[in-house]
């Protein structure tokens, strides 16, 4: 939720731009006649989008956040359906005592279901479950020319499909229905490895694929040489005992301002990953925590964007599929480890081949790393140009959730499909990502291609 | 606010008879507070303003629910100030939707209640009823009668053993206060919505919401008038 006078920010919160006006939506049949509205729009949530897809600077944002209730919990199937602006963690609140848990869950609860649907997100179980839009059953879009759709795979399948993934350009999301699977508890058995190198990374996520759900692992991005890749691997399963009261919940931590921005350093962040990398002795610990610590670390320290100061940060998080998986993500981690850049929040994932339903997804198969940059101007958007070639040349694509920066060529290449996606777009819909990847300003979007529904 | 209340009293179990103006909009809030854990959420479309349907609602509701443990009074317009200045017609209109409305219903349920020989009665006041000021004192009369009219009330059902919980909030980001600009004394709808839910539970008083507005309303209404008079408040 943000207020009214203020415009909202990204996560990254960069760019920093404004919208010219931000309309608040209260209810499902209330909205603004959209047609009527003089600029484009888009719906935004709660903002946890790092870049600028969820921003329309001089346009008019839809603000979604107040679109909170639930329509429906079918607790027997686990179908649950509810309002675009509701978060996951109000989701999860409902279900867990309730023996149900989210599909697929991204790292931040603190997204909205729309969102969620709109960047088609992923999480630590891709290599099980594919994305979250796998397990959308259908939801109703709004279009601009006043129509309600109901879309589904087999109801208006094409819109259904472009909207997953659509980057909330399709229409708004007034809500949706998604099929939740059932847990025994709200606790996580988990283990956590340690691996010396990327081949290492690539063998026990390939052992650990069959018997865990959950894998991800967290790398040092500033080892170089030998060290190079080296991190921890954490695995995990849902548990299948219940009593979970042992357990406590800690209370979040705020980050009350904006760090100075010298406080994230070449040297502390070195100093960070090597304490952190060495803090573990053992090669592999076992323990049982709830889902919040597994799931949502970061959930912890409300506000953590601000660390990295008032110019914002860039997330770089790409995939390379797996072909030469391994020789790209080497060149990619050793372009980063020279450049001194990147930081603590540096994640590796092995995705499955589990196909989304979306037409825009950014989910498939490959090898995914995911790292945070403090915005230090020129050289931080040279790296990651830097980065781009690597992953165009693999084949591979950049995630639009995370991104502020990448080039229209880029973009293109990365998703091929983009042109057919247009077709779908709502002709009043647009976004500051949208126009800068398609290289359109506000006053050219009339001319892109728009079908009649 | 009175939904975020709702939410709390759903995930006790609670059996629920909301009424409002909109039948859609009651039957949305209704199904989301269902899932919530309500036992039952039954809707009565009627705008409070309808003051001979008062005692038809409220039979309707002890008819459907058996009987009323709790009532909240949450209703109301953040009305213009200055068109009130200019119109008779806008001015007893806000009384009516933000007072007389309110103590019409206070009459009929107070005397329930009162024979029930327990229960909760509680209303959304504001601490813009605690003194009058030039930018909304229309809006802030209605909410002064109404405090007034809760604490003749409170006395009187004491002995019955029913508590009378006046509501004081500040500024909340609700649909009502969208247009305004909002500061740092701006609360959110669900903390309020829990502080009404608590003070119910407990039987309280008054209780302002956020409790720092005790504190502010209390030296607000230290001002000597002939300084008050020449604030911008």
């Amino acid at each position: 939720m943000f207020s009214a006078n203020k415009s909202p920010q990204s996560w990254g919160r960069y760019p920093q731009v404004e919208a010219s006006r931000v309309i608040p939506v209260f209810w499902r049949d209330e909205l603004p006649n959209l047609a009527e509205l003089e600029l484009p729009v888009l719906p935004h949530g709660y903002g946890r989008s790092y870049g600028d897809s969820c921003l329309n600077e001089s346009g008019i944002l839809l603000d979604m956040s107040h679109l909170t209730r639930f329509l429906s919990f079918d607790v027997d199937k686990g179908l649950l359906r509810c309002e675009a602006g509701v978060t996951l963690a109000d989701i999860l609140e409902l279900i867990v005592p309730h023996g149900w848990f989210l599909t697929v869950t991204p790292g931040t609860k603190f997204a909205s279901v729309g969102g969620a649907i709109a960047n088609d997100v992923h999480g630590k179980n891709h290599h099980r479950a594919g994305a979250f839009g796998c397990h959308v059953t259908c939801f109703e879009l709004l279009r601009s020319d006043g129509q309600r759709l109901i879309c589904s795979p087999e109801e208006n399948a094409d819109l259904f499909r472009a909207t997953i993934g659509g980057l909330g350009l399709t229409g708004v999301i007034l809500w949706a229905e998604i099929r939740l699977r059932p847990i025994r508890s709200p606790l996580i058995d988990m283990e956590r490895i340690r691996f010396a190198s990327l081949r290492e990374f690539i063998d026990i996520a390939a052992a650990s694929e069959q018997d865990f759900e959950y894998t991800v692992a967290w790398v040092d991005c500033l080892a170089s040489g030998k060290q190079l890749g080296r991190g921890f691997f954490t695995r995990g399963n849902h548990a299948e005992q219940k009593n979970s009261d042992i357990i406590k919940k800690k209370k979040p931590l705020v980050i009350p301002l904006d760090f100075p921005s010298w406080i994230l350093n070449m040297w502390t962040i070195k100093a960070f990953n090597t304490t952190n990398y060495s803090l573990q002795r053992k090669n592999s610990v076992q323990k049982t925590v709830l889902y919040d610590p597994f799931f949502y670390p970061l959930d912890a320290i409300h506000k953590w964007n601000r660390m990295y100061g008032k110019r914002g940060f860039f997330q770089y998080q790409c995939i390379v599929p797996y072909d030469d998986g391994y020789d790209a993500m080497k060149e990619l981690l050793e372009r980063i480890s020279r450049s001194g850049q990147g930081s603590f929040l540096s994640v590796l994932k092995t995705f499955g081949d589990r196909s989304s339903p979306g037409m825009l997804s950014f989910p498939r198969p490959g090898l995914e790393l995911a790292l945070d940059f403090a915005n230090q101007g020129n050289k931080t958007l040279e790296l990651l140009e830097d980065l781009d070639e690597v992953v165009r040349q693999s084949g591979g694509v950049v995630y639009p959730a995370k991104d502020a920066r990448m080039s229209p060529e880029s973009f293109q290449t990365y998703f091929p499909h983009w042109r057919e996606f247009t077709q779908y777009i709502d002709s009043k819909f647009s976004s500051s990502f949208w126009r800068r990847v398609t290289a359109a300003t506000v006053g050219e979007l009339e001319e892109l291609p728009v079908k009649r529904l | 606010m009175a939904y975020e209340a709702a939410k709390c009293f759903a995930r006790d179990g609670a059996d629920l008879f909301l009424v409002g103006r909109s039948a859609e909009k009651l039957t949305t809030v209704a199904d989301d507070l269902k899932v919530r854990g309500a036992k039952r959420a039954e809707t009565y479309v009627l705008d409070l303003c309808e003051l001979d349907r008062h005692q038809e609602m409220f039979e309707q509701a002890i008819a459907s629910l058996g009987e009323l443990d709790m009532l909240l009074i949450a209703h109301g317009t953040l009305g213009d100030q200055h068109k009130s200045e200019q119109s008779v017609a806008e001015t007893m209109q806000e009384l009516q939707t933000n007072c007389l409305s309110v103590i019409a219903l206070l009459t009929i349920s107070a005397n329930y209640f009162e024979q029930q020989r327990h229960g909760c009665i509680a209303v959304v006041s504001s601490v813009a009823g605690d003194r009058g000021r030039k930018s909304n004192y229309v809006y802030g009369t209605a909410k002064a009668a109404v405090s007034a009219f809760l604490q003749g009330l409170r006395n009187r059902l004491s002995s019955a053993g029913v508590s009378v919980v006046t509501i004081k909030p500040g500024y909340v980001a609700t649909p009502m206060t969208a247009h305004l600009k909002k500061g740092l004394l701006t609360a959110s709808p669900q903390s309020v919505g829990y502080g009404i839910y608590e003070a119910m539970k407990k039987g309280k008083d008054v209780v302002y919401l956020p409790w720092f507005w005790r504190p502010i309303m209390f030296i607000i209404k230290c001002i000597p008038e002939r300084i008050f008079k020449r604030l911008s408040l």
